[in-house]
């Protein structure tokens, strides 16, 4: 009780989410609005691509003890222990690596085991959902200071801001963006295309174009009809490994011959993660993926 | 007991060493049962074990904040606790309505999947699921973490009450309208899931997935709770039907003849697994296998009498409930597996050899 109080103390003064730094002893608000207590950042796990991503990004990579089965990026990853799904964690299995701090994306659940993992002593920091590109800085700088590497977070986080505002100087330099489509994957020959709601909606933003699929709420799959009704003029071909080629799937499919696809509209075959995976390299993502619809805009 | 007067001359013996048995596999299952509880106490990623108990113990009386107690208290009496109990209420309750299925329909394959409780129950959770976000928002935020249970127990009884008014004419419930109707309801309600699962987006389809696999890895004290109640009436309430439900062996008008009063005896054993099964499936999703397996598996060992077959399904049900979320917790650890594909590992070979052994003759219910 006492801890909440000086949380709302230090939070009246210096606004949300601000610590009392205390060694590197800080009490951080977290994305729900719980103030965890972090001072050992000597073993983390990590919950998230994208949280890993960070960690990785700010030098914390070593410290990383265990991570989720969405933590796929750097390689170096794969070393680590698995806690399973993210979605899908046990209390237990979570303790059993003996983490000190636990950073977890907000998708984190079942919600019963975050209950009872707010309740352990291994303190627990909730990351704010990606619900546009501000979240990204955000992310960045919760995780620096729950880790106590606030001046190396900043100095990303300040990165990331800069990548966004060229990438929106260089948006400003479109006259007409393009309308385009993310296929996610090609399954029973119908495509799975990201409509409203998704990683791929905000990076076809942030990368200058309009999503063609936004009247779908999700990843849902599309009909060869459909497809030819939503009239994409550039398709965005997600590959998950490099043996996959989703773009030789979507030009055999009937529905994008019939919309000019590989010929009159391209498509550009990018990296799941490195699209999707709404970490570090996002700006990156957008920015590449800006030159490659817009080859004649200058750089 | 009326059937033991019914049973033919020379297939006395046979039955009186059948007897015998089932009372052996009665005791068997209760040694084991607790056998299963120690071992799920003690094993867990984590690597503590009943020797922690103590100082666990300890913590939670005095309250200690030494971070090693309150470790071995969360994880003994918050974790492994709360979950072995659910485990064997949740194995015993399925099993036991199985079993009282198989009896009231006389089909072996019957199970309360069958007459549509379990759709009606998954169908009101993944509606949860699906409409969290916008439609049913408000409420799903207001009850929290509880919607989802409520949602499915609810579900499955709004499905029994359903059946039960579809199949209830003048005054009596005809088994065969019974049956069909549930099969009816449970394609409706599974069209219903499909249409809903559609309309998710990503993360919520990977959470219906989960979910419709089973899980014990959110127990908690206030889900054992909330199923205590629903297995408790459920299986207090056995020794009652044990006479309806051995006289519905013989068929419904000789159960009549013999004094049995068949219509409360339908109505007790429908509502009653309704709610049961509707409690289990709320706090740990739909877990297959158990409600069938576990009878044939008793009427294998020891025959078709109700006495032994009730309370010997109870405590094998929940003894293979809660080996199998031993192996969901430490096979992948620490992550963890849906119960219900060991579920389909352990029992389905062991079912598979039982049948065979015994030259595919599978003794009616």
């Amino acid at each position: 009780m006492r801890r909440l109080i000086a949380g709302i103390a230090a939070l009246a003064v210096v606004g949300a989410g601000t610590q009392v730094t205390n060694g590197w002893a800080a009490e951080v608000v977290d994305a729900t609005g719980y103030i965890v207590k972090a001072e050992d950042a000597s073993r983390l796990l990590s919950i998230g691509g994208d949280t890993t991503e960070i960690l990785y990004a700010l030098g914390y990579g070593d410290q990383i003890v265990a991570v989720d089965t969405t933590s796929q990026f750097p390689p170096e990853v794969s070393t680590k222990r698995k806690v399973g799904y993210m979605r899908a964690l046990s209390t237990e299995g979570v303790l059993s690596t003996g983490a000190t701090l636990i950073l977890a994306s907000a998708q984190a659940g079942p919600p019963e085991v975050v209950k009872a993992l707010r309740a352990s002593s291994v303190p627990l920091v909730l990351l704010p959902d990606n619900t546009g590109p501000e979240s990204l800085a955000e992310k960045v700088r919760l995780i620096g200071r729950a880790v106590g590497a606030e001046a190396k977070a900043d100095e990303l986080a300040a990165s990331l801001e800069n990548q966004l505002r060229e990438l929106a100087n260089a948006r400003s330099r479109i006259s007409k963006p393009a309308k385009a489509i993310v296929v996610l994957s090609v399954s029973s020959g119908r495509a799975l295309v990201g409509g409203r709601g998704t990683t791929a909606d905000i990076m076809l933003s942030l990368a200058g174009a309009t999503n063609a699929a936004a009247s779908l709420n999700g990843y849902k799959p599309v009909s060869d009809e459909a497809l030819i009704e939503l009239a994409p003029e550039a398709i965005i071909a997600v590959r998950r490994g490099p043996d996959e080629d989703t773009a030789a799937d979507i030009a055999a499919l009937p529905g994008f011959k019939a919309i000019g696809a590989g010929d009159d509209v391209p498509i550009i075959t990018m990296d799941a993660l490195y699209l999707l995976g709404f970490g570090p390299r996002a700006p990156q993502a957008a920015s590449e993926l800006m030159a490659q619809l817009y080859p004649e805009l200058p750089r | 007991m009326a059937i033991e007067s019914l049973s033919l001359p020379h297939a006395a013996s046979a039955s009186s060493d059948r007897h015998a048995l089932g009372w052996r596999l009665l005791i068997a299952g209760g040694l084991v049962l607790v056998l299963a509880a120690l071992v799920s106490l003690s094993v867990g990623p984590t690597g503590l074990t009943l020797s922690d108990l103590p100082r666990a113990l300890l913590a939670a009386y005095s309250g200690s904040g030494a971070p090693a107690d309150v470790h071995a208290r969360l994880v003994l009496l918050e974790v492994r606790l709360p979950r072995t109990i659910l485990a064997a209420f949740v194995g015993a309750s399925l099993a036991v309505a199985g079993a009282m299925m198989q009896g009231l329909f006389r089909n072996p394959l019957a199970d309360p999947g069958l007459i549509g409780v379990s759709s009606g129950a998954a169908l009101a959770a993944v509606a949860t699921i699906a409409l969290g976000s916008s439609f049913a928002g408000p409420w799903v935020r207001a009850l929290g973490i509880w919607a989802l249970p409520a949602a499915a127990f609810f579900g499955g009884f709004v499905t029994t009450i359903v059946l039960m008014l579809i199949a209830r004419r003048h005054g009596t419930t005809a088994i065969s309208t019974l049956l069909l109707a549930g099969i009816a309801l449970g394609a409706i309600a599974g069209a219903l899931t499909g249409l809903l699962a559609y309309v998710t987006d990503d993360r919520e389809l990977r959470d219906l997935t989960l979910w419709s696999m089973g899980s014990l890895a959110g127990a908690s004290w206030q889900k054992v709770l909330a199923i205590t109640p629903f297995a408790l009436v459920l299986l207090l309430m056995t020794p009652r039907l044990i006479r309806a439900l051995n006289g519905l062996l013989l068929g419904e008008a000789e159960a009549f003849y013999l004094g049995i009063e068949v219509e409360s005896a339908k109505l007790r054993i429908v509502t009653l697994t309704a709610a049961a099964v509707g409690a289990a499936v709320a706090v740990a999703g739909t877990i297959g296998f158990v409600g069938i397996v576990v009878p044939h598996l008793v009427r294998l060992i020891a025959g078709p009498d109700h006495r032994i077959v009730l309370p010997a399904s109870a405590l094998l049900g929940a003894v293979l409930v809660v080996v199998a979320d031993v192996a969901a917790r430490m096979i992948v650890a620490p992550a963890e597996l849906p119960i219900g594909i060991i579920m389909a590992v352990i029992g389905a070979p062991v079912f598979l050899h039982l049948v065979i052994r015994r030259g595919g003759a599978l003794s009616a219910p």
